[in-house]
């Protein structure tokens, strides 16, 4: 690789975590233009690409970065506001960064007319290129017009020694032109510190000639080593133009480094803190105000620590690392259980501790891998945006809990499952602004994207406030499509649940969001495959809400260790409610032996025997296990339970990957094998057969 | 000994440019990404020059100038600011927080090889 493809990839990089940069800042501006911390991010962001790619030759992403940069620039100094229009002109002026990099076949007319819509911006095309500001500036002092200059000359305390004589120096630049000159002598110290062979003075000098910036320079030629020398070009400043505001003496001053750029931002502040401001209009207490900055504060921190002490690591490196835990795990296990048969009280000691440390190192391990979601969050933003204006709606996506952490890979896996659902609210939720208005809601919709941490499970909602879902359409057409049948009674919740059947679309027109049926069977799969579950909540008119409902991690899961016969299952702890022995009185009826009661309320019961066609007589006394999968309680009936079993996950092999009711399996300490149940897919097995049993029973009693 | 230079800037590709630039050039390079890093470097460990770009979150070039002078050890280094046309007013702010002289991006290689011969002579 050649030095400059090494630099280019280099720069690929970094280019690319700028433009995510972009887009994000460019979203949280759009939702509060006054984001000045953004703004600036913002402008960073554009500002690197620009220099970057300058050292490549991109003169095109130069030219028009440098467009951008002069309206955040407008925007930074508070002449340009924030607009819709600039948005959008920022967010394709990215698009097109991003396809320039990439090296992409680039519409160079679209980028002149985002150039010129720039332009248009700051107000009649004032936004020279770079090339012709430097023209411009360098033909001015060629001229020989008269200019201002500022000269600041600080001669350093050894002057003297070098023989220089400031006054002769002062008396050449009087000789330039007409010219004021100001002694600085506050570094002039008290008598007794006074060093007569020191010089503590400095001069200002208000200079304009027609001679140039090289002339005065040519003067102060000798001196340079032992003295600072500052000229400032004045006429810059100056526009020609007399409206013009003047350069305000804060500004002349951080020009000059009379005052720095913060100490001004302070005193500027004192002016116009919001909360001091809110506080004095008695619109909120002084401690609210400070409470809030506090806050602020240790946001601030937070982010730059993390920004600070942050290690890219491959996740494959990390999904070894995790794998190698795992089978440290499954062979700690072994071990302990060893150590139990052994019984040796020498043994004991170093293998507890040996157990609590391989926990310690599994847990931070897979920590490791938490991510907070809101890394995708921010992705959606973008899509609600971009999808809304196709679709002529106004729709709004707020997000919370983007600081929820999952696992890498269930975030990675999550995407197009969100992604496909918030197309779907944005196209089949959220009504038209003109149907909005008239059955009396704000024009605006609302997407809600949520995330929070429910005990061992992560809940994603995504709730907008559209038409609901018609549970009598959807009803309809499942009939038509012979998805139910025709006579079958159906609940709410088993109505919203026929909207994950493939070939099931109610959308009156299909666009090229969504509506083709297709995809609301594949989220369905992919959150089943996340050991997750599909809440749906909805009230026509009113909105929807959809719940999912994942584990924080895929690697490991804690599970209850059962058994039928000599085969060992792991159930998932977290759904487990309680275990019950299945004694006699448990039964509703004498009769009916596959409904139990559990305080009143009836359970069905799933005996894993009849499940996996064990055929063996069963023991005298079964155990019960109550698991909650969804809404649905069930009774999982075994042989014995076992005990709590902390569980590497394996998946199963290709050719069973499609196996019913099972997700995985995990390597027991003594070797064997146990399945890992998958609760939903069970139960969903189970009303299978006992729908294809009750139709056969009807055809029987027909026939 | 080879001189050390500390290359900050915000952008990697161009620390990676300077440092390989100037590394051919038997010098010693260092690279901080941000003023706040520079300033904590140059505190542990001397340098003998600094090449700084000005726009920098954090603490920004003009700041980490006016830092580093404070250092009496780096009251008479070389300091070179990498800056770009369009940030004109910074250049002279910079120039008079105590930067020695200036390399405007993009730069070519052998440009920046001149001026830091000249400042390190």
């Amino acid at each position: 690789m050649s030095d400059v493809d090494r630099h280019l990839e280099t720069f690929r990089l970094e280019a690319e975590d700028l433009l995510r940069e972009m887009e994000e800042v460019i979203l949280l501006i759009e939702d509060n233009p006054a984001d000045r911390e953004a703004i600036d991010r913002l402008f960073r962001a554009v500002h690197t690409i620009k220099g970057s790619s300058g050292m490549f030759g991109l003169t095109d992403i130069v030219s028009l970065a440098h467009h951008v940069e002069t309206v955040l620039e407008k925007v930074r100094s508070g002449t340009l506001s924030v607009g819709r229009a600039l948005i959008d002109l920022v967010l394709a002026s990215r698009d097109h960064f991003s396809a320039m990099i990439e090296g992409q076949n680039v519409d160079m007319m679209a980028v002149g007319t985002v150039i010129a819509r720039l332009q248009t911006m700051l107000g009649g095309g004032k936004a020279a290129a770079p090339g012709a500001a430097a023209k411009k500036a360098g033909g001015r002092s060629k001229g020989g017009a008269v200019a201002a200059y500022h000269i600041r000359f600080l001669p350093e305390p050894a002057l003297f020694c070098s023989g220089t004589e400031p006054a002769l120096l002062l008396e050449d630049v009087r000789a330039l032109g007409e010219c004021q000159i100001v002694a600085q002598t506050d570094a002039i110290p008290a008598w007794e510190d006074f060093n007569p062979e020191n010089c503590y003075l400095a001069w200002d000098i208000t200079l304009s000639t027609n001679g140039g910036v090289n002339a005065i320079r040519d003067v102060f030629v000798f001196v340079e080593d032992i003295s600072r020398l500052e000229i400032v070009d004045l006429s810059g400043d100056y526009t020609g133009d007399p409206d013009a505001p003047l350069p305000k003496v804060g500004e002349i001053l951080v020009d000059r480094g009379d005052i720095d750029q913060a100490t001004l931002h302070e005193a500027m502040s004192l002016q116009n803190r919001v909360g001091e401001l809110l506080t004095g209009l008695g619109r909120v207490s002084g401690e609210k105000v400070a409470s809030a900055l506090s806050q602020q504060e240790v946001l601030r921190k937070q982010q730059t620590a993390a920004q600070k002490d942050t290690v890219r690591v491959p996740s494959s490196k990390l999904d070894a690392l995790i794998n190698l835990v795992g089978e440290l795990v499954t062979n700690q296990a072994r071990l302990s259980q060893i150590a139990g048969a052994i019984g040796n009280m020498d043994l004991a000691s170093p293998i507890e501790e040996s157990d609590r440390l391989t926990a310690e190192l599994r847990d931070l391990v897979l920590n490791v891998r938490m991510m907070p979601i809101g890394t995708t969050f921010s992705r959606f933003k973008r899509l609600v945006r971009d999808l809304s204006a196709e679709l002529g709606k106004e729709i709004d996506l707020a997000t919370e809990g983007a600081e929820t952490e999952l696992d890498k890979t269930v975030i990675d896996r999550l995407y197009d499952p969100l992604i496909h659902l918030i197309r779907n609210s944005v196209d089949h939720g959220i009504e038209t602004p003109e149907v909005r208005a008239r059955a009396g809601k704000p024009s605006h919709g609302t997407i809600r994207l949520t995330a929070a941490h429910h005990g061992a499970h992560v809940v994603i909602s995504i709730i907008d406030d559209g038409k609901g879902l018609d549970t009598e359409a959807i009803r309809r057409k499942a009939r038509e499509r012979q998805l139910i049948a025709a006579d079958r009674e159906l609940s709410d919740k088993e109505t919203f649940a026929l909207i994950f059947k493939a070939g099931l679309s109610t959308a009156a027109k299909v666009t090229d969001v969504s509506g083709r049926g297709v995809g609301m069977d594949v989220v369905k799969r992919e959150i089943d495959a996340l050991r997750g579950t599909i809440d749906i909540d909805s009230e026509l008119g009113r909105g929807t809400t959809i719940a999912l409902s994942l584990p924080l991690t895929l690697a490991i899961i804690d599970g209850l260790l059962v058994d039928v016969e000599s085969d060992r299952y792991v159930i998932p702890l977290s759904a487990i409610e309680e275990c019950l022995e299945l004694t006699d009185d448990r039964f509703a009826t004498s009769t009916e032996r596959n409904v139990i009661q559990v305080r009143g309320s009836p359970i069905p019961l799933l005996r894993l025997r009849d499940v996996f066609q064990i055929d063996s007589p069963r023991p005298p006394l079964e155990k019960t296990v109550v698991v909650a999968v969804g809404d649905v309680r069930v009774g999982i009936v075994v042989d014995h339970v076992i005990g709590n079993h902390q569980t590497v996950l394996k998946s199963l092999g290709r050719l069973y990957r499609d196996a019913d009711c099972i997700s995985g399996a995990t390597i027991m300490g003594d070797g064997n094998v146990a399945l890992i149940l998958d609760l939903a897919g069970l139960v969903r097995h189970s009303l299978a057969d006992e729908a294809a049993d009750v139709a056969a029973a009807r055809r029987a009693a027909r026939g | 000994m080879a001189k050390v230079i500390m290359t900050a800037d915000d952008s990697l590709t161009i620390r990676d440019i300077v440092s390989y630039t100037l590394t051919a050039e038997g010098y010693t390079v260092v690279q901080a990404k941000d003023g706040v890093e520079a300033l904590k470097m140059i505190t542990a460990k001397p340098i003998d020059m600094l090449i700084t770009d000005l726009n920098m979150p954090g603490m920004d070039g003009i700041e980490l100038i006016k830092k580093a002078r404070a250092i009496p050890a780096y009251k008479f280094i070389p300091i070179v600011m990498l800056t770009t046309e369009s940030t004109d007013g910074k250049k002279q702010a910079g120039k008079a927080a105590g930067a020695t002289a200036w390399i405007v991006k993009p730069f070519k290689p052998e440009e920046l090889v001149g001026v830091v011969k000249k400042v390190l002579r």
